[in-house]
């Protein structure tokens, strides 16, 4: 499903991303950890297609497809959804407002009929349950006045109404409470199929209790540097990333 | 001889009064302390001449472009100018209360509807006032409006002959919105000067919605008083709606004093205009005053929108708010200038004032200068200013979940803008606006379909 070769990227002329290779395929779900600042973010915003980040060397290839000559509302209607770190406030735009317009944006870019407010709202109630979101909440403009938690519970909400093929959560673990934890986890195995794919960005095992991953991945200094399976997750929680600094001067030496 | 070239040299403009032979719709009635009013304003106006960018409350409009039109005055009443289909397409429709409406700065009776009034509401136009209500202009017109130190005002008050006055009485209740709209359609440049007058007793309360729109793309200068006297709690709402043509000028002024436990609301949308310059001055004079200020202006092309305020405070608790928002696209110039004035004894005054301002292109620009003048301790006075552009952040959430470029954009410059008229409780004119709005946004069209 997706291919990442050699990518580098780079955001305000510093390099960031210094050649990543990492496979994805249907079905599968990654986990992505790593220091602060080692990159997990620039290489979820790459492939989200933020413009902010310059790709200088390699390849992305989804489905098939060239990812980085797509911009990103087709990426989005291709099926790559991103869960942001630090979800954006649009004052003045409703939740319920922009999500529909969102859907309807997708249905037309593969050339569906538009649903009508009544039909979305409809369409919406049984993600809005199983992700335990307020209408009150939703009726109010994106994420303006919205905790830590809700802003994080309303990018599971979007992901689960818009049905990503490859989802893209970038610490949307990180700062809940354990019923907020288990509504993100409810949230990603509602969608679990074998048409799909998750890359989870996070820094704690917590969630990966919930979402097991087959594969756990080390992004450090721009760099996937260790793979393994959700033992890995463990280890690192356990010892942190000092050692795998050390493995990895070594194996440079 | 008012040579119907006003405005043609600053200092030496020829406005000589006469008012002898354009003025037969009003020399019968109009009585002479009228006269007297009107020479002293045309003596005034001759004195100041128009402004230059050097006055200070000028610097950022340029109206040199006024100075150098050579406007006619409109001579009588030119019926079948606009036809009763056209008014049915230009104006705002879906609106119950009475319509009144102005061609060329004339009320025109076949075009408006009056229907019955509440209990205790007039509404008739300023040339029927003299013969009816003649005592009520002389005790207010031009009490608000000083021809002292403003140009324009001045020149509308020695050359006013048209315009609107409401009248409700103690305790009474205009109930629906009074709709005035004025149309223009000017084969060459004209200027039309309007008077208003709305007086609403003690107790009482009144929306006013005065819209200015062509139907054309003509050039003429829109030069429209309008004073509001408001009486001891009571209420009163003023709409300034400004569609003109792209070439057409507009000067309008709104003077306001609002009495005791009074409420003021002033909505201010600026959409047309090649340069359009709105006064708002409100005196809160009477204790436990609240006056909101609400503004937006979306211009682009070479347009100018120029928003003067001036909010005077005189006695204590008061409340005052202004919100003005623009957004400029093209090499369209915001100006907003707003004052704060908070007299000695209008002490815990409580005066907020924001202005904030969207720029979609490197040529457009905003000029934004919130002035404070306190001589009370014992106040809270806040301003804040914005210019800004679309924050790409933003943007790219909106396209991460599917919503094209052009759509996102427009989708947040709509948000933006749309705060101002959900302060709006009009909804026949919010609705227009919405409408109108979305017309002058790239991509408007398809956010249309989408929202
Ligand atoms: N928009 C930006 N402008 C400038 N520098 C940036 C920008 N975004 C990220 N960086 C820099 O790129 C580096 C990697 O940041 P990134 O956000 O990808 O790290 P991360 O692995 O997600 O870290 P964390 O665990 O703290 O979320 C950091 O040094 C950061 O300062
Ligand atoms: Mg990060």
């Amino acid at each position: 499903m997706l291919e990442i070769k050699n990518l580098h990227a780079r955001v305000e002329g510093n390099e960031i991303l210094k050649g990543v290779d990492l496979t994805i395929n249907a079905g599968e779900i990654h986990s992505i950890m790593g220091p602060n600042g080692s990159g997990k973010s620039t290489l979820a915003q790459v492939l989200a297609g933020h413009e902010a980040f310059e790709v200088t060397e390699g390849s992305i290839t989804y489905n098939g497809k060239d990812l980085l000559d797509m911009a990103p509302d087709e990426r989005a209607a291709e099926g790559v959804f991103l869960a942001f770190q630090y979800p954006v406030e649009i004052p003045g735009v409703s939740n319920t407002q922009f999500l529909h317009a969102a859907v309807n944006a997708q249905r037309k870019y593969r050339g569906q009929d538009d649903i009508d407010a009544i039909e979305f709202l409809k369409l919406t109630k049984e993600t809005r349950n199983l992700v335990k979101i307020d209408e009150k909440l939703l009726s109010r403009s994106v994420n303006e006045g919205f905790s830590g938690g809700e802003k994080k519970r309303h990018e599971v909400y979007q992901m689960a109404v818009l049905e990503p093929k490859l989802a893209i959560l970038d610490e949307t673990d990180s700062g809940l409470d354990i019923d907020a934890l288990r509504v993100v986890a409810q949230g990603v195995n509602s969608l679990r199929s074998p048409e799909r794919a998750f890359l989870i960005i996070t820094h704690y095992q917590r969630l990966l209790e919930y979402v097991v991953p087959d594969f756990v991945h080390v992004l450090y200094r721009g760099r996937i540097v260790k793979s393994g399976d959700k033992q890995l997750a463990l280890q690192l929680e356990d010892k942190g990333y000092q050692w795998i600094e050390e493995e990895a001067r070594a194996a440079t030496v | 001889m008012i040579t119907g070239t006003a405005g043609q040299q600053v200092k030496k403009v020829r406005l000589v009064p006469t008012f002898s032979s354009r003025d037969t719709l009003m020399a019968a009635q109009a009585p002479q302390w009228f006269y007297a009013m009107r020479h002293a304003a045309a003596q005034r106006y001759n004195q100041l001449g128009l402004p230059t960018s050097r006055h200070e409350d000028w610097r950022f409009t340029n109206i040199a472009s006024i100075r150098e039109t050579a406007f006619e005055l409109p001579t009588s009443v030119d019926s079948g100018l606009v036809a009763a289909k056209q008014v049915e397409s230009v104006g705002i429709l879906g609106l119950d209360g009475p319509r009144l409406v102005f061609v060329n700065g004339r009320f025109d009776s076949n075009l408006s509807s009056l229907g019955t009034m509440p209990k205790g509401v007039e509404v008739l136009s300023l040339a029927q006032a003299f013969t009816s209500r003649q005592a009520l202009l002389e005790k207010h017109l031009g009490t608000l409006a000083g021809v002292q130190d403003q140009a324009f005002t001045a020149l509308n008050t020695a050359l006013a002959d048209d315009g609107v006055v409401v009248f409700v009485s103690k305790g009474c209740s205009a109930v629906q919105p009074i709709y005035i709209l004025n149309i223009t359609v000017a084969d060459k440049p004209l200027m039309t000067n309007s008077r208003n007058l709305i007086v609403v007793e003690a107790n009482a309360a009144a929306t006013v919605i005065e819209d200015y729109a062509s139907p054309r793309e003509d050039v003429y200068l829109t030069n429209a008083v309008t004073e509001v006297v408001v009486g001891d709690n009571a209420d009163v709402t003023h709409y300034l709606i400004e569609r003109e043509s792209h070439k057409a000028f507009n000067v309008s002024s709104l003077y306001v004093r609002q009495g005791r436990d009074s409420r003021f609301t002033s909505h201010s949308i600026l959409f047309g205009g090649a340069i359009v310059r709105n006064n708002i001055y409100p005196v809160l004079d009477g204790q436990g005053c609240d006056s909101l200020l609400n503004g937006l202006y979306v211009i682009g092309g070479d347009q100018i929108a120029d928003s003067h305020m001036r909010v005077e405070h005189t006695k204590p608790h008061c409340d005052s708010r202004q919100f003005y928002k623009g957004i400029m696209t093209d090499r369209a110039s915001g100006v907003f200038r707003g004052r704060i004035v908070v007299r000695q004894d209008a002490q815990k005054t409580d005066a907020k004032q924001s202005n904030e301002n969207l720029l979609l292109s490197d040529d457009a620009s905003a000029n934004t200068d919130p002035q404070l003048e306190i001589y009370a301790d014992d106040v809270k006075c806040t301003h804040g200013a914005t210019i800004g552009q679309i924050d790409e952040d933003q943007v790219f959430f909106l396209r991460s979940r599917g919503i094209p470029k052009q759509t996102a954009q427009a989708l947040i410059v709509y948000a933006f803008a749309s705060e101002s008229l959900e302060r709006m409780e009009v909804e026949p004119v919010r609705g227009f606006l919405r409408s109108q709005l979305l017309d002058r946004l790239p991509a408007g069209a398809v956010l249309k379909r989408l929202l």
